[in-house]
């Protein structure tokens, strides 16, 4: 999978770092975020995917490749 | 508009007329605006029509404005991308300027939106003390029931978003000086949306004559409190709220009233609506409002709080919160005025011209939603997520740049709502389920009263 974030849609509200924190850091002078690994390990895919359907922005998303 | 303006719209369709705008059941202040008089007393029904007879992309007629009003995956995600600059927000909501008074700001940038939401009061770490805030609010009023009695949705949400919202966004102590009077002012002002301010929104009108004189009680309110304060004297930092900041800032009462009524105004009608129909829905859906109880009393068996759950995954009980938003979006358009000539889907929309969305058409194509009529909690299971699947059309809280900065907050409120309600009582419709409808004769729409259920306190509880 391949984990994309669409920064002009991000309004900085950083609850997908508490899912994944290895997956979703925060830019603190841009205030958006920032994509830590863009391909994390399959097993990774539950906290990602509880991200992406939490954001209150809608700016996240996973691809399958 | 000059005549080379209309002239480029010409390639845009413009919807049917099916209310005569000279007719004489048409008041005088609003003959010969075109579709306002239709849009006042059926927006629903003109909204539909325009995409049914003019695709993604038609128009209609608003007193001197044409409004384009755009549907649809493509032209949505256009609407939606745009850059303040170019589509204006608080120019095209000219009935909310007399509600939150000249100088208050109507909606902040989106950089300004997101400087707040750093600062503030919607800020992730800031919720679970928000969830906090809104069980005690919700067990609050609950507290005078009975073993079994009725209520009137329309009245108990109102007040009950009064409190959680102004105690989560101004503070405590404000919230504490409150009671049902300002619920009962601050809806009347709500009611005070008539679709006549696109021709003059201080119109002498019943309505709003009843608006104005409903924030006038309002600031007289808030300046008693105001006075309190300031005989009480300075109190500790941490004992401070928003309304102790704004009074050392030497503001007026009526100043200081209208940032209230504007910070409070999205976070109210929306979720007051929203609580009311999510019951309503589950009447009609018993099946449903079994495996929502069902989920919520085996999650809170082992005695967790509501505050820390509301924050965390409620499959079911939020699926079927986002089907009753799909159906019943608070907003049922969001209208944005062009500032410069405006690129969609290959057409020029020229500045000047008004250009729409509407929640509630786009979150019933059919397309997107199959049945999308039907109300259907398994949307929003894997795999089908129709939520995230149709980013573009499923658009309760709007879309992109300004997509609606308390949504978090908001299911959060929802969740702690049903889950302190469905858990200590069961609900039955006190009239007939057909009888449940919205009021869509004013801008903000709520429901027609009476929208009466009967609640009962379950055994042991």
């Amino acid at each position: 999978m391949r984990v994309v974030a669409d920064t002009t849609l991000c309004q900085g509200h950083q609850l997908c770092q508490g899912e994944a924190p290895d997956v979703f850091g925060f830019d603190e002078d841009k205030d958006v975020v920032v994509v830590l690994d863009e391909r994390p390990d399959e097993s990774r895919r539950k906290d990602v995917a509880t991200a992406v359907k939490y954001c209150p922005a809608f700016a996240l998303s996973i691809e399958d490749e | 508009m000059t005549a080379a303006e209309s002239h480029r719209l010409a390639a845009i369709p413009e919807v049917s007329t099916v209310l005569d705008d000279q007719s004489p059941e048409v008041p005088e202040i609003i003959r010969g605006t075109g579709h306002l008089p239709e849009m006042r007393v059926d927006p629903i029904g003109l909204f539909h029509r325009v995409r049914a007879e003019c695709g993604d992309v038609g128009r209609f007629r608003l007193a001197d404005k044409d409004v384009v009003l755009v549907s649809g995956a493509g032209a949505n995600e256009v609407f939606f991308r745009a850059p303040d600059e170019q589509l204006d927000q608080a120019a095209a909501y000219p009935f909310m300027t007399p509600i939150f008074g000249k100088g208050v700001v109507f909606d902040a940038s989106p950089e300004e939106r997101q400087q707040m939401l750093k600062n503030q009061a919607l800020r992730g770490d800031m919720m679970r003390g928000h969830a906090r805030t809104i069980e005690a609010e919700i067990r609050r009023m609950v507290a005078g029931w009975g073993d079994e009695g009725e209520i009137d949705l329309l009245d108990f949400f109102a007040e009950l978003t009064i409190y959680t919202t102004s105690a989560c966004l101004i503070g405590k102590p404000f919230r504490d000086e409150l009671d049902a009077s300002f619920a009962q002012h601050y809806h009347e002002l709500e009611r005070g949306t008539d679709a006549i301010a696109y021709v003059d929104p201080y119109a002498d009108i019943d309505s709003f004559r009843m608006r104005d004189a409903a924030r006038g009680k309002l600031v007289a309110l808030v300046q008693g409190i105001i006075e309190r304060r300031k005989e009480r004297g300075k109190v500790p930092r941490e004992e401070r709220d928003l309304l102790d900041v704004l009074i050392s800032l030497d503001m007026s009462a009526d100043h200081i009233t209208g940032i209230f009524i504007s910070m409070m105004f999205a976070g109210h009608h929306t979720s007051s609506g929203t609580a009311s129909w999510a019951m309503i829905e589950l009447l009609r859906h018993p099946d449903v409002l079994a495996e929502v109880v069902a989920e919520l009393d085996a999650l809170y068996a082992d005695g967790t709080e509501v505050s820390f759950q509301a924050l965390r995954s409620i499959p079911v009980l939020e699926s079927a919160l986002k089907e009753t938003l799909r159906l019943h979006p608070p907003l049922v358009i969001l209208m944005r005025l062009v500032r410069e000539d405006f690129e969609l889907l290959g057409r020029t929309i020229p500045a000047g011209t008004m250009l729409a969305a509407s929640p509630r058409v786009s979150n019933r194509i059919e397309e997107d939603f199959p049945k999308a009529a039907d109300f259907d909690p398994g949307r929003y299971i894997d795999p089908r997520q129709e939520d995230l699947q149709n980013r573009w059309t499923w658009i309760p809280f709007g879309a992109g740049r300004h997509r609606c900065v308390g949504n978090a907050f908001a299911m959060m409120q929802m969740k702690a709502i049903f889950s302190v309600v469905l858990r200590d009582f069961t609900f039955e419709a006190a009239q007939s389920l057909d009888s449940y409808q919205d009021d869509f004769t004013k801008m903000v729409i709520q429901l027609k009263q009476p929208c009466r259920v009967k609640y009962r306190r379950r055994a042991g509880r």
